[in-house]
């Protein structure tokens, strides 16, 4: 069974002749457990697959389905609880919350969930030790470096066991140890926990430990790859 | 919503105040002296409506008034009454009564050796008067009335004045009297009073009760009863219970008495909801102001919230808190710098330099500040109320982001 679907999507920006399609029909089949990467050229259509795929953007046309759920049909506040309960997102920029402490930054979907402070200061620690982070958890993003910040945000994805992680370009700001680390750990996770990881990326490194590799351009799956 | 989602917003809200204190002092002074300033205005309104309230009440009005029933429009001797039955005494014994007093308060014309006045005889019981009414305070000059059968008279300083005259001097007073022959008698002048407001001081001349019946040839009879309670609130079963005690008698409460006050009170209380209102306009501008401001600079982290699944009321609910956290922090400086103005201002305010100015409005020249519970929780709940509708704005403008537009914007 599919954790994620699309059937004929399109997405266009603008209007006449300054319409730009980032999206063009696209099929596309996600299985539970998959390792997906999404490759291509920049402007190919990656990231606007994912914000589609994720609920944070809306398809001009086409229907998607994650989790049994046709995200196209949800409104703003359904969107929202269907994040919060299928959906981990890494983003390239980490998107920590400044105000909180990594461990509250960890904590904040679980909070948002309704799990209680015992099993969210828990699980946090649990999270944030698997990730590297033990001793960090009470500083604030900015006193912590990129690879740090990125690692919390994996931890925020992570943390609440959602059904799907979406991840953009989620080491184009980290250096190559750093990157490969984090490779690693979404590898791992993937192979213990069987989570379903949707990867946008440039990075060969990234591809390399993907099981499926979906090749983009101008809007449309070109090719797809099963790699191990 | 959980107690724990509103402990998240409440942190949210909290520190995110804090990322820029500058400001946040800023706004927070603003707040503060914007609350001084109104509640500030409330005590000095509301001590100016207090003054005269208790001005009117004490110059012979009191908190009920029984007389006959024409009396009220014609003040005259043939519309004089009996004293008090047995019934209306036992009445007048209730428990929140805490004084009454009988008088005779008659149109009379006084005459120096050189002027002539239109006044008002008052016969009063001297010793049921302290408390009651002006003239049961020491006069300024010579000596109190000291019996109902004292047969000097107290005039006020200003009648003096006009009639030329002095204590020790003698006065003729001229009236009605229940043959509807005119009466006259003369008296000396024992002692001279004074008032807030100069009228008063022309508007009654007082003598001894017993005295004024004698002169008027009224045997025992009286014009009024006036009552003092412990409270001037809630009147209406008392004033009931007198009237059934005389239901031949007219009782009336001070709010019927003195309609024109009672219309200036009301007035007074809709010009303080005004007043509240332009202060927190004023401060609604830095408000909001500031909490767009907020909310254009987290457009990022407010779309990162929807992300990760915040839904938008909670994202309305953050703003809203903020901007009440910030609204409560500003009215508690601002309560409590108003309490430390009024106590610093305990002996009134010294406003002799208008007083020529105050006397058209019935004010005194050194006004007591007056704070009441009622003004202070209006002033806070209103500006509570609309600190959360001015903040609807911001508040909405946050939660219509599209997360992908909000991320995605540097």
């Amino acid at each position: 069974m599919s954790t994620v679907s699309l059937r004929k999507v399109c997405k266009t920006f603008g209007e006449g002749d300054l319409a730009v399609h980032a999206l063009r029909d696209v099929d596309m089949e996600i299985g539970k457990g998959d390792f997906v990467c999404l490759s291509g050229p920049s402007g190919s259509g990656k990231t606007t697959l994912l914000n589609m795929v994720g609920g944070l953007d809306r398809p001009s046309s086409g229907e998607i389905t994650v989790a049994d759920q046709r995200v196209d049909q949800l409104d703003k506040g359904e969107l929202a609880e269907m994040r919060l309960r299928n959906i981990g997102f890494i983003f390239q920029a980490y998107n920590l919350i400044p105000v909180l402490t990594a461990r509250e930054n960890v904590e904040f979907v679980m909070q948002l969930q309704g799990i209680s402070a015992d099993i969210r200061r828990q699980k946090s620690k649990e999270i944030l030790e698997e990730v590297g982070l033990s001793g960090m958890e009470d500083r604030r993003p900015s006193e912590l470096s990129g690879g740090q910040q990125q690692r919390v945000a994996v931890a925020r994805a992570l943390v609440s066991e959602p059904a799907l992680i979406l991840a953009d370009e989620p080491t184009a700001n980290l250096d190559s140890v750093t990157a490969e680390n984090l490779m690693g750990l979404l590898r791992h996770l993937n192979d213990e926990h069987g989570i379903t990881l949707v990867i946008s990326t440039h990075d060969k490194l990234v591809m390399s430990h993907a099981r499926r590799l979906l090749k983009m351009h101008d809007g449309k799956i070109i090719d797809d790859i099963q790699q191990r | 919503m959980l107690a724990d989602d509103l402990n998240l917003l409440r942190r949210l809200a909290w520190r995110n105040l804090w990322r820029h204190k500058r400001r946040t002092y800023i706004m927070l002074v603003a707040i503060s002296l914007g609350a001084w300033f109104m509640l500030f205005t409330a005590a000095f309104v509301r001590g100016m409506i207090e003054q005269q309230l208790h001005d009117a009440i004490f110059t012979l009005t009191g908190h009920v008034q029984i007389h006959q029933k024409k009396y009220r429009d014609d003040p005259a001797i043939e519309h004089s009454m009996s004293p008090p039955g047995a019934k209306l005494r036992e009445a007048l014994g209730d428990k929140r009564i805490s004084q009454w007093s009988t008088r005779v308060r008659l149109p009379a014309v006084i005459i120096s050796e050189r002027e002539s006045r239109g006044t008002t005889l008052v016969g009063i019981d001297p010793a049921h008067e302290q408390g009651m009414s002006f003239i049961g305070d020491p006069v300024q000059l010579g000596r109190n009335l000291e019996s109902v059968d004292d047969s000097g008279v107290v005039i006020g300083r200003r009648m003096a004045k006009r009639l030329q005259t002095e204590i020790g001097r003698r006065i003729v007073i001229m009236a009605q009297d229940e043959n509807g022959d005119v009466a006259d008698r003369g008296f000396r002048i024992v002692g001279l009073f004074t008032a807030e407001l100069e009228a008063t001081e022309t508007a009654y001349v007082f003598t001894g009760r017993q005295v004024a019946q004698k002169m008027l040839k009224m045997g025992d009879k009286i014009s009024e009863i006036e009552v003092i309670t412990d409270s001037r609130d809630g009147l209406q079963k008392l004033t009931n219970k007198l009237r059934s005690a005389a239901p031949e008698l007219e009782t009336m409460d001070w709010q019927e008495l003195q309609p024109l006050l009672v219309a200036t009170v009301e007035f007074y209380d809709a010009f303080m909801i005004i007043w509240y209102l332009i202060v927190f306009l004023a401060m609604s501008f830095g408000l909001v102001n500031t909490l767009l401001m907020a909310v254009f600079e987290r457009t990022r982290e407010l779309g990162l919230f929807q992300a990760l699944g915040m839904r938008p009321r909670y994202i309305v609910g953050q703003v809203m808190l903020e901007s009440v956290i910030l609204m409560v922090l500003g009215l508690v400086a601002g309560n409590l710098l108003s309490w430390l103005s009024v106590i610093a201002l305990a002996d009134g305010v010294d406003l002799s330099n208008f007083a020529q100015g105050l006397e058209q409005f019935s004010m005194p020249t050194v006004l007591k500040l007056a704070v009441t519970s009622q003004d202070v929780i209006t002033a806070n709940l209103l500006v509570i109320v609309l600190t959360l509708i001015a903040s609807l704005y911001p508040a909405w403008r946050a939660a219509r982001y599209v997360p992908v537009e909000a991320i995605t914007r540097t």
